[in-house]
């Protein structure tokens, strides 16, 4: 029971996010999958709650817990809706670690008490032409008295519609060697020049609407820089480590849930005059996935416990990303043959986990690009 | 103005039910939720302390374990609590129960503006006489089953659900309330709540504590103070299981004949 490798109040986190999950998030989970509803009442309730911000500091708006409890919160809410847990993980678990990390006094006691009572903020980084590889963004930022002016686009912006501000970050120079320079800055939606695309239609976490940002001639005072100018790659890449924690545990809890969802199943369906959970197949099969799961879970908790204890968990991160995301996909996959022909409809929600579950392969660096990130760790060059 | 809360663990009926030799219930034994009548009371409290800014009291009786659930309705946004326990208070029926909870908000000092909350009834013993005889016994008044609570200064105005109507009720201070699942949907827990619950006060009262309360007595508390006695506990056998199939359409009536065919009834 890993339940025992927890404090009393870290329990309590789990236990209140559980009850929200079920009692408001997962009802709607399947409506707002087909519908691609964005769960705006859901957000409320976890931001009213103190979910949101959970692990931030309490003279800021949030509650002042740590990292792990976090990490319990996403787990509960994946395991019964992937889409919630990723507005919760972009909002929560990158955009404001950005602020917290890098915001300037003003920067932080203005947007972090508004992000944790629920205005969400979005995390712009990639570009059409620019994934991976963030050497091809060609959004610019441009100098202008005090302000700046800003054109370019933003691709594949996780709550885009629901966004009250994004992190956008954008080329503001080149240094001696002729590379860009990035510069990040924090941008409210009613900023003129700024607008959003339409959704883009997504084979999973549909209720989590993503959609483009546009600028054209969008003018930002400089008081909107975070952190320092010509250092925006280091804001993207230390948001990602936090992240790929969240996005790692969002995995997690869809894994868990399918299996959850899965042993109900077998012990109730009867083939062959017997519940198929009785068939060694059905057992070994479970067996083996839990275990991997329990693994998986105990990777992310390592590196959650780093991030409390002040450590360098960038590379615990990302095996714990890497890891999760692919047993989300294998725990999917093999959860949803047992339903049959049912796990193929959507009567029953493992078809959801199962497309849920790619996007954790995707984003927040893709895991190939996970597999680097730990390649250098281990000592290769 | 001091809100008191009366809450109780009460066993989790979808567990199952252990009984001691003497025909008690053997609540250590058994998982434990907070009964659902008391959240609606705690809710009803937690709600005036946002309007008015008032101290909120819960008040419970039964093991020390019991402090757990105190903690839990902290992180609700419970100010502090009064855990009454103690090896003379055992066995207790809902008289001795209420005489001694009497004595308990007695010895805390029940104010001029004070209020106490209960749920209607517990979901063990659904009795629902433990409220009525706290206000008897503290010989204040009492309003059951209350399904909205408005406060005007020391005016009460309570209303009372009846089965075929309800009482528009104005009633002071200090009084007793019972409130029903229609008053409330008691609210979350925040996480800022469960980091401070164990900062709060639990005040412990033991015999000791209470002894000198004149509603404390040898023949009025504890299984010897009890005019009731239970005869015998049982879980009751369980009947067949029930599984309800929705649609009209040829999906269910399959899944239906696929059912009936599995248990080979046809």
């Amino acid at each position: 029971m890993s339940e025992y490798l927890l404090t009393k109040q870290q329990l309590m986190v789990k236990e209140l996010t559980h009850k929200i999950a079920e009692e408001q998030i997962k009802p709607i989970a399947a409506e707002i999958d087909e519908k691609e509803i964005f769960p705006r009442e859901s957000i409320d309730v976890l931001a009213r709650a103190g979910i949101l911000g959970c692990p931030y500091p309490e003279e800021l708006g949030g509650s002042g817990m740590d990292f792990l409890s976090f990490v319990l919160a996403i787990e509960e809410i994946a395991k019964v809706c992937g889409s919630t847990a990723s507005i919760v993980c972009t909002h929560a678990g990158v955009s404001m670690y950005c602020i917290e990390l890098f915001g300037t006094k003003e920067q932080k006691e203005r947007y972090m008490p508004l992000m944790a009572q629920g205005h969400l903020m979005g995390f712009a980084l990639t570009e059409a032409n620019a994934g991976s590889d963030s050497s091809g963004m060609l959004t610019t930022a441009v100098k202008d008295g005090s302000n700046y002016i800003i054109n370019g686009a933003k691709m594949f912006i996780s709550s885009a519609p629901a966004n009250d501000f994004n992190i956008v970050v954008a080329v503001t120079g080149k240094n001696a060697k002729g590379r860009p320079e990035f510069t990040a800055f924090i941008i409210d939606k009613d900023t003129p020049g700024f607008s959003v695309g339409k959704p883009v239609n997504k084979l999973g976490i549909r209720g989590s609407l993503t959609a483009e940002l546009i600028f054209e001639d969008c003018v930002v005072s400089e008081t909107q820089v975070l952190g320092t100018i010509g250092k925006g790659m280091k804001v993207a890449l230390a948001s990602l480590d936090a992240g790929r924690i969240c996005m790692g545990t969002q995995a997690l809890g869809i894994a868990q849930g399918a299996i959850d969802e899965t042993i109900q199943y077998v012990n109730e369906r009867v083939q062959f005059r017997k519940r198929i959970s009785q068939f060694q197949n059905t057992q070994f099969t479970l067996a083996d996935l839990q275990t991997k799961v329990d693994a998986g879970r105990m990777l992310l908790w390592r590196a959650a416990k780093l991030k409390d204890m002040g450590k360098p968990f960038g590379t615990e991160a990302a095996m714990g990303k890497l890891y999760n995301s692919d047993l989300a996909m294998e725990t999917t996959v093999k959860c949803l043959q047992f339903f049959g022909g049912y796990g193929y409809t959507k009567e029953y929600p493992i078809e959801r986990m199962l497309r849920d579950a790619k996007i954790t392969q995707i984003y927040e660096g893709t895991n190939e690009i996970q597999k680097m990130v730990i390649g250098r760790a281990v000592g290769l060059n | 103005m001091r809100i008191f809360v009366c809450v109780k663990q009460v066993p989790d009926t979808s567990g199952k039910v252990a009984v001691n030799d003497n025909g008690t219930l053997n609540r250590a034994s058994m998982s434990t939720i907070i009964n659902p009548d008391d959240m609606n009371a705690v809710e009803a409290a937690l709600h005036l302390k946002d309007e008015t800014g008032c101290q909120v009291t819960a008040v419970t009786m039964g093991p020390p374990p019991a402090e757990e659930m105190l903690r839990e309705l902290f992180a609700m946004g419970v100010d502090d609590g009064i855990l009454i326990t103690a090896r003379e208070f055992g066995g207790s029926d809902t008289f001795a129960t209420s005489q001694i909870i009497a004595a308990a908000i007695s010895h805390a000092g029940l104010e001029e503006e004070d209020l106490i909350f209960c749920g209607r009834q517990a979901i063990d013993g659904d009795t629902a006489q433990v409220g009525p005889q706290i206000a008897e016994k503290l010989n204040i008044p009492q309003v059951t089953y209350a399904a909205q609570i408005d406060k005007n200064g020391r005016d009460i105005i309570v209303k009372r659900m009846l089965e075929d109507g309800y009482y528009m009720i104005e009633v002071q201070t200090p009084c007793l309330i019972t409130c029903i699942g229609e008053l409330n949907v008691p609210r979350y827990q925040t996480v800022v709540g469960i980091r401070h619950c164990y900062e709060k006060n639990v005040v412990i009262y033991d015999f000791e504590a209470l002894k000198a309360e004149p509603l404390i007595e040898p023949d009025t508390i504890g299984l010897k103070g009890s005019p009731t006695n239970i005869f015998k506990s049982f879980t009751p056998p369980q009947k067949g299981k029930v599984e309800m199939l929705s649609g009209a359409d040829k999906n269910t009536t399959n899944l239906l004949v696929e059912k009936l065919r599995n248990r080979h009834v046809i």
